[in-house]
C-alpha cells in the first residue's frame, strides 16, 4: 500500500491523479451553474446475427434528476446468446445457449460547474461474473466552451468454466480478473458550428485473461495436413492505451456531419486504427443517420492461426479477436418524433430504428473447418492452407425514448 | 512519475489562471450547438450497445466514452 | 529525506494552484451604472427603445427558443408582468434567435403578454455583455442597471419578485 499525505492508497492509484482530482474538487463553485441531462426513459430491443451467432435482448434505461442537483440512473441489459460460431465448430462442441444479465446504477451530483458521478455495474452469466465501479468528474471551463472529464473504474471479474459434456460448472475452476481503467477527456467548442473532443483511456487487466473454452492449433505430429488442439496460454497482464479525436460540424441548412479517429496500442503487441464518419439529416419529424466505420488491427505477439508444434512458445493464442483483420460497418438510422408538442407529462418522444451491416475480413485467421473435412472431400484443404475466414453480421436496434 | 506530477500540477495552475479567457462563442450564439442533432451522444442506450458489439469482437477498447465492464463474451 | 521534501513541494504547489484558482472569481457584481441605450424592432411591428421606458422599473430578459431554462421561466415572467405592470413595472423580452421565425413559432404555442424585441444580430446582447442564457437585467426608474441575474433554476422567480418589489418601492 502506498501512502500519500497520510492516506493509504491502493498501489495502482497514482498520487498525481489524486492531486488533480483534489484541485478540481476544491475549485470554488462559480455563480453560473452547469446543467444535468434531462429526465428520460428508453426501451431498446437489440439483435445481432452473424458468423453463426445470434444474440438478442432488451436494454432499458431510466434517468431522473432532483432539484437540478442530483440525478440517478438505472439500466438493465440482457443478452440471450445462441452460438454455433466457427470457434464452437472447430472445437467440436455443439451449439450452445447462454444468457447474460447486466444491471447498472449511476448517481450524479452537480455543484456549480462540476458534476461528480458514481456508477456500479454487475454482469452475470452462468460461467462469468463481472463487477465494475466507476467514479467520474466533469468540469466546465472557459465560459462553458471547454469540458474536462476524468474517470476511474475498478473491475473485478470471476471466470468459471462449464464442462461441455456434463454442462455443469467445474467447481475447481474459479479465476479472478482485476481491472483498472483511467480516462481523461476534453470536449471543446471551437466555433459556433464546430465541437470537438479528445479522449484518452488506459486500461490494465490482471488475471486469467483468456477464454477457458478456446484452444490453439498446432500441426498434428502424425499428419501434417491436419491440426491438433491444446488450451490457450495467455499472459496474466495486459495494459492498453487508446486516444480518440472526434468532431461534429453543423451545416447551415440544418444537418450535421461528424468524424472520428482512434489510435490503440497495448502490451500484447496489438495496434489498431478506427475511422468513423457520419451524416445526420433532420426532416420534419424525422431524423436520418448514415455512418461508416473502418477498423483495422494487427495481431497480438503470441497469436498464430497454426503453430508448428505444441507449446512452441510460452504464450499461445488463436482468438480471432487478436488476429490481423479489418472490419467495415455501414450504419443507417431513422428516428421519428411521435409527440412533437408533448403529451401530458411527456415532453418529447422518439421511435428509433438502427441497422448496422458489419463485415469482418481476417488476414491471418483461417477457416479451420476446411481441414476438418474428410481427406477425400473435394473441398478439403490442408491445415494452414485453408481459405482466410470472413463473415458478415446484421445488427438491429429498435427503441423508444421518452423525455419527461 | 515526477514528470507526470509536474505536468499535471502545471496544467492545474495554467487552467486556474486562464479563467479570464473570454469565451469566443457567446452564450447567445449557441443556437447550432444547442440543436439536438449536434449532440455527441443523443441516445446512450444505443451507443452503449453498439460499442459493446465492437468491443466484444475487436482487440481495441477504450476512449469511446462508455465506461466498459467485463463480460465473458466470446 | 528527498521524498519528504518532494511531498512538501507537491503540497505547496497544489496549495498554490488552489490559491490562484480561488482568485479567479466570476464577476457577479452589480454594476450601478447607466443601462446602455438601444432600439430594437418589436414583435408587434414597431420599434422600441429603452429611453421610452424611463420612469418604469424594467426587467430585461434575454432569451432564445432553443434555450431550455429560458422557455421554462417564460410563463412565470408573464405572470410577473401581468401582476406588476399597473404599478409602473414592465418586463421586456429580448429574443436572440438568429431566425426570429423560431421564436414566433414558439410564442404562438406559449403566448406572453409582455413586449418581445428581436435582437437578431446580437447587438444588444453584446452591449449588455450577456454571459449566460437566460440573463435578466433589472433596471430602476432612473435607467440604472441594479442587478444582473444569470441563468435560471427552479425557484429563481422568488429572487426576481424580491428585486421587482424593492425597485418598485423606490
Amino acid at each position: 500500500m502506498k501512502k500519500a499525505w497520510g492516506v493509504e492508497l491502493p498501489a495502482r492509484a497514482s498520487v498525481s491523479w489524486l492531486g488533480l482530482v483534489l484541485a478540481l474538487v476544491l475549485l470554488p463553485a462559480a455563480s453560473f451553474a452547469g446543467v444535468l441531462a434531462d429526465d428520460r426513459a428508453d426501451a431498446l430491443y437489440h439483435r445481432y446475427e452473424g458468423g453463426g451467432v445470434t444474440i438478442h435482448g432488451p436494454s432499458v434505461l431510466v434517468r431522473k434528476k432532483f432539484a437540478e442537483k442530483y440525478a440517478i440512473s438505472a439500466n438493465y441489459y440482457q443478452d440471450m446468446v445462441t452460438s454455433a460460431s466457427i470457434d464452437v465448430e472447430v472445437s467440436g462442441a455443439s451449439e450452445y445457449h447462454e444468457e447474460r444479465d447486466q444491471w447498472s446504477l449511476g448517481a450524479e451530483y452537480l455543484r456549480g460547474k462540476t458534476t461528480y458521478s458514481l456508477g456500479y455495474t454487475n454482469s452475470k452469466e452462468n460461467d462469468y461474473q463481472a463487477e465494475t465501479t466507476t467514479f467520474g468528474i466533469s468540469q466546465d471551463l472557459f465560459g462553458d466552451l471547454t469540458t474536462i472529464t476524468m474517470g476511474f473504474s475498478r473491475g473485478k471479474d470471476v471466470v468459471r468454466r462449464r464442462d461441455t459434456i456434463t454442462d455443469r460448472i467445474d467447481p475447481n475452476f474459479k479465476e479472478p480478473i482485476d481491472r483498472w481503467s483511467y480516462r481523461v477527456g476534453v470536449s471543446q467548442i471551437l466555433t459556433k458550428a464546430l465541437i470537438s473532443s479528445l479522449q484518452l483511456e488506459v486500461i490494465t487487466d490482471e488475471g486469467f485473461l483468456n477464454n477457458p473454452y478456446r484452444s490453439y492449433r498446432f500441426v498434428n505430429p502424425s499428419n501434417n495436413q491436419l491440426f491438433s488442439l491444446a488450451p490457450e496460454q495467455y499472459p496474466r497482464t495486459r495494459t492498453s492505451n487508446a486516444i480518440a479525436l472526434n468532431a461534429r460540424y453543423y451545416l447551415p441548412y440544418r444537418a450535421a456531419v461528424h468524424g472520428g479517429y482512434r489510435f490503440f496500442t497495448d502490451t500484447w503487441g496489438i495496434g489498431a486504427n478506427t475511422f468513423e464518419a457520419g451524416y445526420t439529416h433532420p426532416w420534419r419529424q424525422w431524423t436520418f443517420d448514415v455512418g461508416y466505420r473502418f477498423y483495422s488491427q494487427n495481431n497480438a505477439d503470441f497469436y498464430s492461426d497454426l503453430f508448428e508444434r505444441r507449446d512452441e512458445q510460452n504464450f499461445l493464442a488463436r482468438d480471432k479477436e487478436l488476429s490481423t483483420f479489418k472490419s467495415q460497418a455501414l450504419s443507417l438510422g431513422a428516428t421519428y418524433e411521435f409527440v412533437p408538442n408533448g403529451w401530458r407529462f411527456i415532453k418529447k418522444g422518439t421511435l428509433n430504428f438502427y441497422y448496422d451491416r458489419i463485415q469482418f475480413d481476417y488476414d491471418d485467421f483461417r477457416d479451420a473447418r476446411y481441414s476438418m473435412l474428410p481427406a477425400a472431400d473435394p473441398n478439403f484443404r490442408p491445415a494452414g492452407s485453408e481459405p482466410l475466414y470472413s463473415f458478415g453480421a446484421n445488427v438491429f436496434q429498435l427503441f423508444v425514448s421518452v423525455w419527461f | 512519475m515526477q514528470v507526470r506530477t509536474g505536468i499535471l500540477l502545471a496544467a492545474a495552475v495554467v487552467l486556474a489562471g486562464c479563467g479570464n479567457i473570454e469565451p469566443w462563442v457567446k452564450p447567445y450564439e449557441r443556437q447550432a450547438l444547442a440543436d439536438p442533432i449536434m449532440s455527441f451522444d443523443p441516445n446512450p442506450v444505443s451507443t452503449a450497445y453498439i460499442d459493446h458489439v465492437f468491443d466484444a469482437r475487436e482487440g481495441a477498447r477504450g476512449a469511446n466514452g462508455t465506461a466498459g465492464g467485463g463480460c465473458g463474451c466470446n | 529525506m528527498t521524498s519528504r521534501l518532494n511531498s512538501w513541494m507537491r503540497g505547496a504547489a497544489l496549495a498554490g494552484a488552489l490559491a490562484v484558482t480561488t482568485m479567479v472569481s466570476s464577476s457577479v457584481g452589480a454594476n450601478a451604472s447607466m443601462a446602455p441605450a438601444f432600439t430594437l424592432p418589436s414583435r408587434s411591428g414597431d420599434t422600441v427603445s429603452l429611453a421610452q421606458l424611463k420612469g418604469k422599473v424594467v426587467m430585461l430578459n434575454f432569451w432564445a427558443s432553443w434555450c431550455g431554462p429560458c422557455r421554462q421561466e417564460m410563463p412565470l415572467l408573464d405572470q410577473m408582468h401581468k401582476r406588476y405592470s399597473a404599478l409602473g413595472f414592465t418586463l421586456v423580452g429580448v429574443n436572440v434567435d438568429a431566425n426570429s421565425k423560431d421564436a414566433e413559432q414558439w410564442l404562438s404555442k406559449t403566448p406572453v403578454s409582455f413586449p418581445v424585441l428581436f435582437d437578431r444580430e446580437s447587438k444588444v446582447s453584446k452591449l449588455y455583455d450577456v454571459s449566460a442564457m437566460p440573463s435578466t437585467v433589472f433596471i430602476d426608474r432612473q435607467g440604472n442597471v441594479r442587478d444582473v441575474h444569470r441563468g435560471y433554476k427552479t425557484g429563481d422567480e422568488g429572487e426576481y419578485l424580491n428585486q421587482i418589489r424593492a425597485l418598485l418601492k423606490e
